[in-house]
């Protein structure tokens, strides 16, 4: 196995695991069991998505808003299938395994590996996917018993954490001025909408202005 | 948000999530090639986690308010521009708000 890409994935694998913990934060802190906070990082397995479920049910939002915030965020990881399908090649089990893993990170590296040809791209996928998943896991679970040990959320800033975490989860991707200022509308139009609209609607109403801004070819 | 409530928002999530991941491996690679879809795709996560930010740190229920969690939030944004790594951003935003909640 090439060591480079051993290194890359490994490093990837254990940095955002790491953030398992601020999502087994958030879960506990918007009610759901410590249970449930991990299936979420098993079975869903997406962060951002993850987050946004639970975020919204912590604003008072509807489950509806809950699901549909969560799934409009996962749309990007059926891109990232469609990249990864024809390097991966995998059938049956493995096909629907290599599924489950496709996320931001696992793809990312896999990209990052192209000068170093097929077979380090495949192993970084595999490798950062399945890194990814366990320390994700690991580190979920000891944040939702870190914050269930804890009590209530806002006497230890738990509930500002989420908000953080998603600033964090934004700001790496806001890489030209473009960019920016669609994230400022999407903030100032939530904004606009709160009062007017059910809570968790305004989430799910900011993709008109991705829509929007994404129409035409600039 | 009751037992029921929980339940049902992690398993449509879950099934939804992997759903869309798995449609990625299994649609003819044209299908999703259309440079709108491409565009509007690649903009989605920047709305939807910009309305996130103001939702869980500005909103109560349907009004916008300011407390506690701004205070982490801004001393979030000024990490993030001093390029601190995440968990250290997201640390520092939960211990600023928990401060100024217990300083109220």
């Amino acid at each position: 196995m090439p060591r480079d890409t051993f290194r890359d994935a490994l490093s990837v694998a254990l940095t955002v695991g790491a953030y398992g913990v601020a999502f087994g934060a958030a879960g506990i802190a918007a009610g759901f069991s410590v249970l449930q906070t991990c299936l979420f990082s098993l079975l869903t397995f997406t962060g951002a998505s993850q987050f946004a479920a639970v975020g919204v049910m912590a604003a008072g939002g509807g489950a509806l808003s809950a699901v549909a915030a969560a799934t409009m965020l996962s749309t990007r990881n059926a891109l990232y299938g469609l990249q990864m399908a024809p390097l991966v090649r995998a059938k049956g089990l493995r096909r629907v395994v290599a599924a489950h893993l496709t996320i931001d990170e696992s793809t990312g590296v896999a990209l990052a590996q192209t000068p170093r040809g097929t077979t380090s791209m495949r192993y970084g996928f595999w490798l950062t996917g399945s890194g990814v998943f366990l320390f994700w896991n690991i580190f979920t679970l000891l944040g939702a018993l870190g914050a269930k040990a804890l009590g209530n959320p806002a006497s230890w800033g738990l509930d500002a954490a989420v908000p953080a975490a998603f600033l964090g989860l934004l700001w790496p991707r806001l890489t030209t001025t473009f960019l920016r200022v669609v994230a400022a509308t999407s903030m100032a139009f939530a904004m606009l909408l709160t009062p007017w609209l059910p809570a968790g609607v305004p989430i799910i109403a900011s993709v008109l202005v991705a829509v929007v801004f994404g129409w035409r070819e600039r | 948000m009751s037992t029921a409530t929980s339940w049902v928002v992690l398993g449509a999530t879950s099934v939804l999530c992997f759903s869309v991941k798995l449609l990625g491996y299994f649609i003819p690679e044209g299908w999703l090639a259309h440079p709108r879809l491409q565009r509007v795709n690649a903009l989605v996560p920047i709305s939807l986690l910009s309305a996130l930010v103001v939702a869980e740190g500005l909103v109560i229920k349907t009004r916008l308010v300011v407390d506690h969690r701004l205070a982490g939030l801004v001393v979030a944004l000024g990490l993030l521009f001093a390029k601190a790594p995440f968990p250290v951003v997201v640390v520092s935003a939960a211990l600023t708000s928990a401060l100024v909640f217990h300083l109220h």
